[in-house]
């Protein structure tokens, strides 16, 4: 378990100016980086390293780095949040790579996320399908005391499970239809299987599917791609929920 | 009386609030939607806030910096969020949650503020309930409950681990809910740089857009600051990277005043420092507390051995670990406050029994747990912890006691407000950890998201009435006014004029600088000597800044090392105030423990002679020495005791 010393890696990072130009990809050298380090304090020290020597850094998305706040993203050696489980980039750390590695590291790569620059992504489009219905019609004030309705405790927990999404995209980024369905089908079920939300199920998930559709992610074809990648452990049933029902929004309709 | 008026409402305090809120004006619905109100930050209190203010029917402008609402600091508060129910049946109500958070607190907070948070706190559980967040429940179905530190009853509710990410999603979807109907405008990637008065009053702000780079002007009725703490002054804290000082900082530079700077949380279980790599710590919640035995070896040979690697802990045996909370604390044992407990594992540490290569570590060990309780039970309370502990450090908490150490967590000093939250500016509003008001001198675990919620959720919402509802005749802003375009242009000059210094090293370089000053001579221990080392030492570190830091980059793309030298820029003269905050208050009192000030045993001696009081900076301008008012602590509930655990 004691920290080593990684003498020597290369970093081929994508670089692009900005959301117009045309990007590509850039190698750096970086020396003696302790196993111990998250990888993104890799990144911190080699961009210390590019602005000491007059060189724009590298620009990405964090936050927390505690794996909750879901800003981080990245694909490292061609995974989201790269070769560990369950843990978002901020938590991944260095005792993963090897010595002399080459590692290379790209944004999420889907048409509803564009690159806002270098490892950057615009993913406004989240925000707008959760807008659609991601939530309970409540106002503050005049709701009933918080015991009124018992709740089996497999459900909150269950609503638990699928409420744990932290909005990165990982599900996207690793999607090769970058289709959004684990997204909207854990908010989907984090909703439908507690009574407060329950109320609203069906129109929630034919609103945040429509709008799903129309900002240009891709459909699901059961990869479970998702699922392997997801820092959270998202599960896929959530997609089956989801789908039952969409169903049932569409019957009724 | 100072010069401040804290609008504390007379009568019994339990009824306070209720008189107040009959008193207060009241404004139309007709009129709220003439009425603008900016909220920056989005965190528990500004999210909450902007949603409520928005189902109000006022006009809601919400901004932050970073992409999404959802990703604020709040989000990732683990333990709980305290409210005194009594579901347990343990005896709990409002008068204790009050007395405890007063007590926990070292008697530096206001007892009318906290007894309104104690007050409001069940509120807050149905609200949350209701929108859907997935609290911890029995097998009956009802909600169930946890113990925190410095409390002798069971009134902290959870989702988890990740109680502050539920309670953050909950108001984010009140707030989406509010952004769907138009009624909020949302500002994500967006950063406050300053504050605009007219006529003395808040009347909106400057921000950035940061993917632009562009310079923008937003014009309210009030201003709603809900920004969080400072505590990334330290360079090294459980804050999230981008969590800064620089909203207060402008708000105090614009006349509103800044309270007991120098009360900062260190949280004693945060996963200990490694090398000199580190850009974060991370906190392992308090919850742990309630089944982890913290203990040091008694013999400093176990000690010295651990720290060069040739002992595993499991193989001392219990007769030579020193329990050293059960053995000061026996009445409160692990569970004593967070300042008592990491100022016992320093004292610990620097006699010379840490645990780690750097030998600043103690055990945090769940054995006794495990073989009371079974692993099962331990892996439902604490399983995402544990598992985040052994993705970070590569030991496996169920096998071997985890290693932690105190970190810089929380700042309960902040901007001054009245009890309506108002600042010393009017029309300006604090909320959450920003201001100063519930926490006193210490925070007990749990009661950060309370304070958050209650704020926005249950208390701002009525007082900013009472405010407004004389602004009724008052225009919008007129963003063109010359008064937007002189503050326009300070922003702009002093982004020019960082970004020309063109020196020869990063931001990072100033800040690990100025966070080792803040850690050694104002973090866990202080002394006037030391103190006032500090303060020349900043001066100095500041002077370096301003003439050597480099900014690459342009000021019309997204640049982060710009935005991180306007945050480090504030946070050398939050680091000054808060030393000279530290060094007038020469007494120690939660938190903030002064050397000259302390018991034959160590422990923190309060002196209420002198130091009953609340400081309150005034800004004088660039250089000058800031002015201290005294808000003076009136208790007349509770007797005024030395704080003890034992």
């Amino acid at each position: 378990m004691a920290d080593k010393i990684l003498k020597k890696l290369k970093i081929k990072v994508w670089r692009q100016k900005n959301a117009k130009s045309k990007g590509k990809f850039e190698t750096y050298t970086i020396e003696n980086i302790s196993t111990g380090s998250s990888f993104l304090e890799m990144m911190d020290i080699l961009n210390f390293q590019l602005i000491e020597a007059g060189i724009d850094p590298i620009a990405f998305d964090h936050d927390c780095r505690e794996g909750i706040c879901g800003t981080c993203s990245l694909y490292i050696n061609g995974r989201p949040h790269g070769p560990d489980t369950e843990v978002t980039t901020c938590q991944l750390h260095m005792r993963k790579f090897k010595d002399g590695e080459t590692i290379v590291i790209e944004p999420w790569r889907a048409r509803a996320f564009p690159v806002i620059k270098d490892l950057v992504v615009d993913r406004t489009a989240f925000e707008k399908i959760l807008q659609a219905g991601g939530f309970v019609s409540v106002n503050t004030g005049g709701v009933p005391d918080a015991n009124t309705i018992p709740i089996p405790k497999e459900d909150a927990e269950e609503s638990m499970d699928a409420a744990a999404c932290i909005g990165c995209g990982a599900c996207v980024a690793a999607c090769k239809n970058a289709s959004a369905m684990l997204f909207v089908s854990a908010k989907v079920s984090h909703l439908a299987k507690l009574p407060q939300g329950k109320v609203e199920a069906a129109s929630r998930a034919k609103n945040m599917v429509a709008k799903m559709d129309e900002l240009g992610f891709g459909g699901c074809t059961n990869t479970q791609a998702c699922e392997a990648e997801c820092p959270k452990s998202i599960s896929i049933t959530n997609i089956a929920r989801l789908n039952r029902e969409y169903l049932c929004a569409k019957v009724s309709e | 009386m100072s010069i401040l008026d804290n609008k504390i409402p007379e009568g019994p305090l339990a009824e306070k609030w209720n008189k107040h809120k009959a008193a207060i004006k009241v404004v139309s619905p007709a009129n709220k939607r003439k009425l603008e109100i900016i909220v920056v930050g989005t965190g528990l209190g500004g999210a909450s806030a902007a949603a409520s203010l928005a189902e109000l029917g006022y006009k809601v402008k919400a901004f932050c910096y970073q992409d999404s609402p959802r990703r604020a600091h709040s989000i990732a508060a683990q333990g709980g969020i305290n409210a005194a129910k009594n579901y347990q049946n343990d005896n709990d109500s409002v008068y204790r949650l009050f007395y405890d958070t007063i007590k926990g607190g070292d008697y530096r907070a206001r007892e009318a503020n906290v007894y309104r948070l104690a007050e409001v706190s069940p509120n807050i559980i149905d609200q949350c309930v209701a929108q859907g967040v997935p609290f911890g429940r029995e097998y009956g179905g009802l909600l169930d409950n946890r113990s925190f530190g410095g409390v002798l009853v069971s009134r902290t509710f959870y989702a988890r681990g990740q109680t502050g990410q539920q309670l953050l999603i909950g108001a984010y979807q009140a707030l989406n809910r509010q952004i769907s109907k138009g009624a909020v405008e949302m500002y994500n990637r967006h950063e406050m740089l300053d504050l605009v008065k007219i006529d003395g009053k808040a009347r909106g702000i400057i921000a950035r857009d940061l993917v632009s780079g562009e310079i923008k002007r937003f014009g309210a009725h009030a201003v709603v600051v809900a920004t969080g703490g400072y505590g990334n002054v330290f360079f090294l804290s459980t804050n999230a990277m981008g969590s800064n000082g620089s909203v207060a900082w402008q708000c105090y530079k614009r006349g509103a005043f800044m309270s007991n700077p120098c009360f900062v949380q260190i949280h004693p279980t945060c996963i200990p420092v490694h090398g000199d790599q580190q850009s974060k710590l991370t906190l392992m919640s308090e919850s742990l507390r309630n089944d982890g035995r913290v203990w040091v070896p008694k013999k400093k040979e176990d000690a010295v051995k651990l720290q060069k690697g040739e002992l595993h802990p499991n193989d001392i045996a219990d007769e030579d670990r020193d329990f050293y909370l059960e053995r000061r604390y026996p009445s409160y044992g692990n569970l004593v406050p967070r300042d008592v407990a990491s100022r016992a594992a320093k004292e610990r540490c620097d006699a010379g029994f840490g645990v780690n290569s750097e030998g600043k570590a103690v055990f945090l060990d769940f054995k006794y747990a495990i073989d009371r309780l079974g692993k099962s039970v331990i892996e439902a309370r604490y399983g995402n912890l544990f598992q985040m502990y052994e993705k970070i450090t590569d030991v496996d908490p169920y096998k071997a006691p985890m290693m932690i150490y105190p970190a810089i967590h929380y700042s309960m000093g902040g901007t001054w407000v009245d009890y309506n939250l108002m600042t010393s500016v009017p029309g300006l509003y604090s909320i959450g950890e920003a201001n100063f008001s519930d926490h006193g001198a210490n925070r007990l675990g749990a009661s950060a998201l309370m304070q958050g919620l209650a704020d926005g959720y249950f208390v701002l919402p009525y007082t900013i009435g009472d405010y407004l509802a004389d602004e009724i005749m008052t225009p919008m802003a007129d963003t063109n006014a010359p008064e937007f375009a002189a503050v326009e242009k300070e922003v702009t000059d002093r982004i020019e004029k960082l970004y020309n210094i063109k020196g020869s090293k990063p931001v990072d370089y100033f800040h690990k600088k100025l966070g080792q000053v803040m850690w050694d001579y104002v973090g866990m221990a202080r002394n006037a000597e030391g103190l006032k080392k500090a303060i020349e030492m900043i001066k100095e570190i500041r002077a370096e800044f301003w003439k050597d830091v480099r900014i690459p980059g342009e000021l019309d793309n997204l640049n982060p090392e710009l935005e991180k030298a306007g945050r480090v820029a504030d946070f050398f003269d939050i680091g000054e105030l808060m030393a000279r905050d530290a060094l007038d208050r020469n007494e120690s009192c939660g938190g903030h423990f002064r050397e000259e000030s302390a018991t034959e045993e160590g422990e923190a001696k309060r002196n209420d002679e002198e130091f009953t009081y609340v400081s309150c900076w005034e800004y004088k301008g660039e250089g000058a020495e800031p002015d201290m008012h005294k808000e003076d602590l009136v208790f007349e509930n509770v007797k005024l005791t030395q704080r003890s655990y034992k």
